[in-house]
């Protein structure tokens, strides 16, 4: 092995360019898709304004604190998830892996409906937009009977994108578009880290700063549509009863958790490239107020369009009515209008009532289309792209829209992606022939290789599996210990003296209170209600059967038994390995003779044959900087 | 002798009334004109019903020359009642040699969709605002792309990602290998100042060194 490179890999730890880039990439980490399509959905559902209330405090007293834990131990100990556990405590290397198992497998679908972005992005160029009507059957007799029967944008969504099976037990084929698509999310995903932090550094110029200059530009569109109004006042119109469900704030509290992207080993890994001397309490408090703020400022341009959508199909639903009349009683047309409808209904009710019960008018209010409301792909996919269809300029919105989601789910990647990488590099798993390069793209393509799953005719329902059982109980647990692991095995005052020595000053009594007392209860109670609550249902999903009598209703149906084992399999995996890496690491230490404190030796090299000429402490080091500034 | 004569002028228009009404074989059409044209909308009275009968006599004409049948139909040949406001109205096409002899549905609907266009556009409508009841539309074939759009983009999106991962690979192996010349030429350097003192440092394994157990993990030395 060069001996020069293996100096410089045990010495140069790849560096920020400056703080921008390391703030961006934080901020776009924890900003992604769930910020726009799952918070305005919370909103809406849990009584508008009085949301906040539960969702600040729980950034308050689990966000924040979970956000300055992580960053700090990354920013002390400088390695990724695996290496910083296990500095703290050999016991605890398992969080690491845990965290690291976890990124790959949620980098796995998130870049899947990355990939589903990039096709309704590629579509967005045609005219007209191709989810804005039915296609022509075989036989050129009519339009076809799936699409008909449900609507257009549904039958692109369901049949045309995903080619969707009528269930689990039917994996269907390879859909060959989609792997397209999946392959040029992934290659897009590899530029961007081909260089690791060099690269993704300047990415995350473009990506983390687009959408918000897309939310405005909606945000400015959005409000001068008609019934925009109807849709803000019904999102923030609060409904103070529903803080007394306690769903609200287990809800509340697992937003907050989920959309700052904590557990993932993503933001250790990133604050570990930033120099020891770094104010990451700012960092923090600045990420996690970034974060929530964007949610905010997404959900009101979304409910705008929503509003804006439900107005149009109110009118709709009006004027076939209107029209309805119009030709059942021959009366002149432009007659019956939408303000003198009631009037002419109730003449011509009393005057022909039996006619009027056989056309089977509509019953139109307003209301029922603004709660037709959707959150994750339901949202992006479906609604959403029916509101465009509805404005002038139908392509711009489109394309403009999901090229804000590309860029959301992308810095995202980036923090799942390093998360992963990180502790590989660190672990020195590499063979040191391999250039990162190679590398990275080998990750890349092995992941590109087991999403293919997703690209199944069922692949939509194994997705929301994934989601639902990988992206949830795991990381709370992971959460919990990592706060447990700190406070009990690292200790609060050796982590203050950390904190001092990096921001210049001890953490104050609300960042340790917090630590040692709120955050770990909160997030204890929370994990708890929340597997509570899952274990009471049997779990089943939608799915989208053709067949179905109640087509176009989802048939919901529950999971099977294998399906079922799977979905367990998929929560423990993660979490098994924290107390699979302790017991091996007890066994070893019981047959070892004792090898003395794990406190993490500024002298250990890595390998085997030391060489007096990168001894790390003659390196240029900040602690020799700060002795030569006294 | 006056009553009979009565009889035989009024008789075909009460005999073509009965037959409109009655027919099985009528159509029913309806116009949206003020939906279609909305300020520009016309006003539909006997001129247009006039236009009406000549475009469907049109229509019929057109169809028998297709199968080669007599085409001799005239605007009497188009019967047309229950006139409404909502411009509606029920028309019954006869035959040409025998006045009292409706035409057979199917057949008027086979005309109807072969002129479809030409009946349309003499009214300034589509197939939405000008209706005949049970005569479902022709669709207009799907434009049939040789590429479909979204391949195009695709295409020029990987390629533009294939040109980046390729120049940024390239940029690494070039850089790897000035660094390489540097490191080689450093070795050079080394190994002149190794001759030039004269020691020998061949007892030494290359140019690593012996780990040195005086200068080991000893914190003393370092707290200045």
């Amino acid at each position: 092995m060069d001996t020069t490179s293996e100096a410089s890999s045990a010495q140069e730890r790849p560096k920020w360019d400056n703080k921008v880039q390391y703030l961006l990439t934080c901020v776009g980490f924890a900003v992604g898709l769930g910020n726009v399509w799952r918070f305005p959905y919370l909103c809406q559902i849990y009584g508008g304004g009085a949301f906040l209330i539960p969702y600040l405090i729980a950034l308050v007293f689990e966000g924040l604190p979970l956000l300055y834990l992580e960053l700090a131990i990354g920013q002390s100990l400088r390695k990724g998830s695996i290496g910083v556990w296990h500095s703290i405590s050999p016991l605890l290397g398992g969080l690491g892996v845990a965290s690291m198992i976890l990124s790959f497998l949620v980098g796995l679908f998130y870049n899947t409906i990355l990939a589903w972005v990039l096709w309704y992005f590629f579509h967005s160029f045609e005219d007209p937009l191709p989810w804005s009507q039915c296609p022509v059957n075989d036989n050129n007799t009519g339009l076809v009977e799936e699409c008909v029967i449900s609507t257009p944008v549904n039958y692109f969504w369901y049949r045309q994108t995903l080619n969707i099976s009528p269930g689990l037990e039917t994996s269907g084929s390879l859909q060959w578009w989609l792997v397209l698509c999946l392959a040029s999310a992934w290659s897009i995903v590899y530029i961007c880290f081909i260089r690791g932090i060099e690269t993704i550094g300047k990415a995350v110029y473009v990506t983390a700063t687009f959408p918000y200059l897309v939310l405005t530009i909606f945000l400015v569109r959005a409000l001068t549509l008609p019934g925009a109004t109807d849709g803000l006042l019904y999102l923030f119109t609060p409904d103070w009863s529903l803080l007394a469900d306690p769903q609200v704030w287990l809800d509340a509290a697992t937003q907050i958790f989920f959309s700052l992207s904590l557990a993932f080993g993503g933001l250790i890994a990133f604050s570990s490239y930033n120099p020891k001397k770094n104010d990451c309490e700012r960092d923090a408090v600045f990420v996690g107020c970034i974060n929530s703020a964007t949610s905010l400022y997404a959900s009101i341009p979304i409910f705008a369009i929503l509003g804006f959508k439900a107005t149009s199909n109110f009118n709709a639903c009006v004027d076939g009515n209107i029209l309805d009349l119009t030709n059942a009683f021959d009366i002149e047309e432009r007659n019956i209008t939408a303000e003198n409808y009631e009037h002419w209904l109730l003449f011509l009710n009393s005057s022909d009532p039996d006619r009027v019960s056989g056309l089977k008018l509509k019953h139109c209010v307003l209301q029922n289309f603004l709660d037709q409301s959707a959150s994750g792909t339901g949202l992006a996919f479906i609604v959403f792209t029916e509101a465009v269809i509805e404005m002038p300029g139908s392509q711009v919105w489109a394309v403009l829209f999901f090229i804000m989601l590309f860029s959301l789910g992308l810095s995202s990647m980036f923090g799942n992606l390093e998360g992963v990488l990180t502790p590989l590099l660190d672990l020195h798993v590499v063979p040191g022939w391999m250039p990162k390069e190679i590398f990275t793209g080998l990750i890349c393509a092995l992941s590109f290789l087991v999403a293919l799953i997703f690209t199944l005719g069922s692949g939509n329902y194994w997705l929301e599996i994934f989601n639902s059982y990988v992206g949830s109980v795991p990381l709370l647990v992971i959460a919990f210990f990592e706060i447990i692991g700190v406070v009990c095995f690292y200790g609060i005052k050796r982590f203050s003296d950390d904190i001092e020595f990096m921001t210049g000053r001890r953490p104050n009594l609300y960042w340790r209170v917090c630590w040692m007392g709120i955050s770990p209860v909160m997030l204890l109670v929370v994990l708890v209600a929340y597997v509570a609550v899952q274990v009471q249902t049997h779990p089943t999903y939608p799915a989208w059967n053709p067949q179905y009598e109640k087509f176009p209703e989802p048939e919901v149906k529950p999971y099977s038994d294998w399906v079922f084992a799977v979905c367990v399999l998929l929560s423990s995996a993660p979490v098994l390995s924290i107390p699979a890496v302790a017991v091996y690491r007890l066994v070893r230490r019981q047959t070892r003779s004792p090898t003395g404190h794990s406190y993490p030796n500024p002298y250990s090299n890595q390998n085997q044959d030391p060489n007096p000429y990168s001894n790390p402490a003659f390196t240029a080091d900040e602690r020799i900087q700060t002795f030569k500034a006294l | 002798m006056r009553t009979a004569v009565l009889l035989l002028i009024l008789l075909p228009p009460m005999v073509a009334q009965d037959l409109c009404k009655e027919s099985k074989d009528g159509f029913k059409v309806r116009l949206s004109i003020k939906t279609a044209l909305g300020d520009k909308a016309y006003e539909w009275n006997k001129s247009e019903m006039f236009l009406f009968q000549s475009t469907l006599a049109f229509a019929m004409r057109i169809h028998a020359n297709r199968s080669n049948q007599e085409t001799n139909y005239n605007i009497a040949n188009i019967l047309v009642c229950n006139d409404t406001q909502r411009v509606s109205f029920v028309f019954v096409v006869t035959s040409p040699d025998d006045p009292t002899q409706p035409i057979p549905k199917e057949q008027v609907e086979r005309a109807v969709r072969l002129s479809k266009h030409r009946i349309n556009n003499a009214f300034l409508l589509s197939d939405m605002t000008l209706e005949f009841v049970g005569i479902p539309p022709t669709l207009a074939a799907p434009i049939k792309y040789d590429t479909p759009p979204w391949l195009i983009v695709f295409g020029v999106v990987m390629g533009a990602v294939a040109v980046g991962i390729m120049a940024l690979l390239m940029s690494t192996v070039s850089k790897r290998r000035r660094a390489k010349d540097k490191a080689a030429g450093f070795a050079e350097e080394d190994g002149g100042i190794v001759k030039e003192n004269g020691t020998s440092l061949s007892s030494l394994k290359g140019k690593d060194g012996v780990y040195n157990q005086a200068f080991s993990s000893d914190e003393r030395f370092t707290q200045l």
